[in-house]
């Protein structure tokens, strides 16, 4: 069976368990909204003061969800040692990986755009004119997330400390699709907005050079 | 349901090792198991049967030796299309997913031909077919034992590798689990399973195979000389 057949049917795997239980969206977006109704009591909504941090809270608030909403992601499959099914079951191992991935991508999607609205009433900004352009950020910077993630999850999901794990390898690596993603959501949020082409190529090439790596490389992060 | 097994395959377990550490879980084995043979794995807590049975899926690679697969139909240049059935001590399922989406999921990810008649099938073999679409999670261990089962046997394997497959069955359970690897070994499937004595299913045997610290200590053809390396019951 071909590595797309196999992760079509495994992220509709992925899709029904997250929407039949709801955990992870549920939790990710209450924190992400405690965390900006939170930032918002500190800033003044109309000065530029929030214009200028709101992009790198917001980005730092998803950050923060996504390892949570990845910390599981592995940790699921460790319960009944349904891994080892996967593994036995896939022609390429690969293909469980790629399934997770876009998964993680498409709840954080749905997550970062579900607060998109609340961040704009809350931090004072306009974002219809550049909402192409903010998806397109949200994309590449949570698919930069999701295959980090994914594979750190993969790694961590077998240790012994794995809670913490996580978080302690996850930060550090996604400290630069952080730093490129906050500079192009700030410039496109700025009074005079424009598209900062440098960071957009920075994200590209994350995302390429990282899933490439986990192409090479995955079937060994699942071995026991 | 009559099993089939369309191409019989052995197994060849060549100096075979395995190390945590500095703890040795399998030392040197060297292991010929036939196509169709029924080999019973004994030996004590500890001894080395899950990590050989591990090994034997591919689950877990070896420190040092070689497991290979001889499909008996093409010789060796078959060994890659011989995709081990396996029942581990976990059940391999997704407790949030009903027993039917279980093996739907894994039919459709080994592209089995017509799967829902296949997993409906399965179902019914397995006495699951009016609980089909429970949660997993809603079931006893012995039922979760069952979709396990039936997990494995979803592409009618020409090996078939159990370790302690009649956990949490309760008599019955353990009859259909009998009748059902006696039809597969009458088929021509390989079976290599561990237990812990002598039972029903130890019966079905035609070889035993006594662990011990990680190496064979005992291998027995079916006869008188079976109990002493099955061992006693529950050890």
């Amino acid at each position: 069976m071909s590595l797309l057949a196999n992760t079509g049917v495994l992220l509709g795997k992925e899709l029904k368990t997250e929407f039949r239980s709801r955990e992870l969206l549920t939790t990710t977006i209450i924190f992400v909204i405690i965390v900006l109704v939170l930032f918002s009591f500190t800033f003044d909504p109309l000065s530029d003061e929030a214009r200028r941090f709101g992009s790198g809270l917001l980005w730092l608030a998803f950050l923060f969800a996504a390892s949570l909403m990845l910390q599981p992601c592995f940790l699921r499959e460790q319960t009944n040692d349904t891994l080892s099914a996967l593994r036995l079951s896939v022609s390429d191992p690969f293909a469980i990986f790629l399934a997770k991935l876009a998964a993680n991508t498409l709840f954080l999607m749905v997550m970062e755009l579900l607060l998109l609205p609340v961040f704009a009433v809350m931090y004072s900004v306009t974002v219809l004119g550049v909402l192409p352009w903010l998806v397109l950020v949200f994309f590449l910077g949570s698919l930069g997330v999701s295959i980090a993630g994914t594979a750190l999850s993969s790694i961590s999901a077998q240790a012994r400390m794995r809670e913490l794990l996580l978080p302690l390898l996850l930060l550090p690596m996604l400290t630069p699709i952080l730093i490129a993603s906050t500079e192009v959501t700030a410039a496109l949020l700025d009074r005079s907005p424009y598209v900062l082409w440098k960071g957009i190529g920075f994200l590209v090439a994350f995302d390429i050079v990282f899933l490439t790596a986990l192409w090479l490389f995955g079937e060994y992060l699942l071995e026991e | 349901m009559t099993p089939r097994v369309s191409y019989p395959a052995g197994i060849r377990f060549e100096n075979v090792e395995k190390r945590y550490g500095g703890l040795y879980a399998l030392r040197r084995v060297s292991l010929d198991v036939a196509p169709g043979e029924c080999v019973v794995l004994a030996g004590r807590n500890g001894s080395g049967k899950t990590t050989l049975l591990r090994i034997a899926a591919r689950l877990v690679g070896p420190s040092g030796g070689n497991v290979s697969y001889i499909d008996s139909s093409r010789g060796d240049k078959g060994a890659d299309r011989v995709r081990p059935g396996f029942v581990a001590h976990a059940t391999m399922v997704y407790d949030e997913l009903s027993a039917e989406e279980n093996l739907l999921l894994f039919a459709r990810l080994q592209a089995v031909e017509r799967p829902k008649e296949r997993v409906a099938a399965l179902l019914e073999e397995v006495s699951l077919t009016e609980r089909r679409a429970s949660l997993v999670r809603t079931f006893s261990r012995g039922m979760r034992q069952r979709v396990a089962i039936a997990r494995a046997l979803l592409t009618e394997p020409s090996v078939l590798l159990l370790d302690e497959p009649a956990t949490g069955l309760d008599s019955p359970g353990i009859a259909w689990l009998t009748q059902t690897l006696c039809g597969m070994r009458d088929a021509g499937c390989t079976l290599l399973m561990s237990l812990h004595g002598a039972s029903e299913i130890s019966a079905l045997a035609t070889r035993g195979i006594r662990l011990d610290a990680g190496a064979v200590v005992g291998d027995t053809n079916a006869g008188a000389s079976m109990s002493s390396v099955l061992g006693r019951a529950g050890e």
